[in-house]
């Protein structure tokens, strides 16, 4: 097999050169999108939506709109994305601030504050990340978990893992009222 | 160190008279490191209770943040000098800070605190940006929101015959060290001697000066 193929390319190589064959013009490489693709599982608000009033989830949230009110996402992350402007007070597990958040943010376990992003707000968190060039004007709490107390010994049927998730005050996942321009 | 790189780097120009030795020609980003004994006292001033909170004006960064929430203390954290530029320039910032309404303004965006809010500031360098009359009015506001018995660290350069000075960003690298790295570089209201120093927190409590080889002054001042 091999010997024939090369038998095939010397007969090539001796034949006079064979014009250049026309390339078909290559679709364009694709073009990346400018914005972060989100991973599935996220709700996302776009950046031409206006919010105002509460907004409660129990999945991840991605905001890139305008919103005034309250963003509450206890269990889940909150990404404020680089279009997104809060005028809100803001509670979830973790907060990562790409865009701008004007009011107090609470993030049980750790906020991110990235390059160009802007937070006016007193912030309350465990753990706390922010890049060289990021705004932040306002007060910095770390709340450091408490060593949960030992519990007194329990019989072996109780030491069984506890899988069931914490009650969650609303099942609304992405509530919205009174939509209206925010004030800006 | 810091005279040894100034002796060897180019002037920014002909016409600019710069600190000597204090991160003149330094280029804009670089970071540096520096010794500070103010720093390490003004930390051991303010105690090990945590629950403290601290006003620093050197804008938020990572490692301000880690270092004074490490103490368990409460940062409140405030880009001063970014402020000055929002409020007062861009343009003549020294008459701009002479408006009163401008005046009054930024000391409402920036030092609207309840009384006793702070038991210490980290003021770094930004009293040499502000001309006379703002300055006197932040000195009021923070003899108001800083605890009586808390402290304020400040620095100021200690040539005073200069006609710019470099403008840093301060980030805490350890208890007694600091990273500098140049902003700007600007033309200061005001530069102060000792005396001017006594005469600026002449309410104060105590007063302690360290001298550091980079020609700047650190004041510890108890309120």
């Amino acid at each position: 097999m091999w010997k024939r193929r090369d038998e095939e390319l010397s007969a090539k190589a001796a034949s006079p050169p064979a014009p250049e064959p026309v390339r078909e013009p290559q679709p364009p490489a694709p073009v990346k999108p400018s914005e972060p693709e989100l991973p599935r599982g996220v709700a996302a608000i776009g950046k031409s939506v206006k919010i105002k009033g509460q907004i409660f989830s129990r999945e991840d949230l991605y905001l890139d709109g305008e919103i005034e009110g309250t963003v509450e996402v206890p269990e889940h992350r909150l990404t404020v994305g680089p279009h997104g402007r809060l005028q809100a007070s803001v509670k979830a597990r973790e907060v990562v601030v790409l865009g701008s958040v004007n009011g107090n943010v609470e993030a049980s376990e750790k906020i991110d504050i990235r390059k160009e992003a802007r937070l006016v707000g007193d912030i309350k968190t465990g753990r706390i990340m922010i890049e060289d060039g990021a705004y932040f004007k306002g007060s910095i709490d770390i709340v450091r978990e408490q060593a949960k107390p030992q519990a007194p010994q329990q019989p072996a049927r109780a030491a069984a893992p506890a899988t069931q998730a914490a009650p969650v005050p609303q099942a609304a996942s992405v509530a919205a009222n009174s939509p209206g321009e925010p004030k800006r | 160190m810091f005279r040894d790189r100034a002796k060897s780097a180019p002037r920014h120009g002909p016409e600019q008279k710069a600190a000597p030795g204090s991160g003149a020609a330094l280029a804009s980003g670089q970071v540096y490191s520096r010794r500070s004994h103010g720093l390490a006292e003004f930390f051991q001033c303010l105690g090990n209770q945590p629950g403290l909170s601290v006003l620093d004006w050197a804008g938020a960064s990572q490692a301000n943040v880690n270092f004074i929430t490490s103490l368990g203390s409460r940062l409140y954290s405030e880009d001063f000098y970014q402020l000055l530029e929002m409020h007062f320039g861009p343009g003549d910032w020294y008459r701009a800070q002479q408006d009163p309404a401008r005046a009054e303004r930024f000391l409402a965006f920036t030092l609207e605190f309840a009384p006793g809010s702070f038991d210490g500031a980290l003021l770094w360098d930004m009293l040499e940006y502000l001309a006379p009359p703002l300055l006197e009015a932040v000195l009021a506001r923070l003899k108001k929101i800083v605890k009586p018995g808390g402290y304020l660290l400040a620095i100021f350069h200690a040539d005073e015959h200069v006609e710019l000075v470099p403008v840093y960003h301060y980030r805490i690298s350890g208890p007694d060290s600091l990273l500098l790295s140049l902003r700007a570089m600007r033309t200061p209201a005001q530069l102060f001697n000792n005396r001017g120093i006594e005469r600026l927190f002449r309410d104060a409590q105590a007063l302690k000066f360290f001298l550091t080889r980079d020609h700047l002054r650190e004041v510890i001042v108890r309120r």
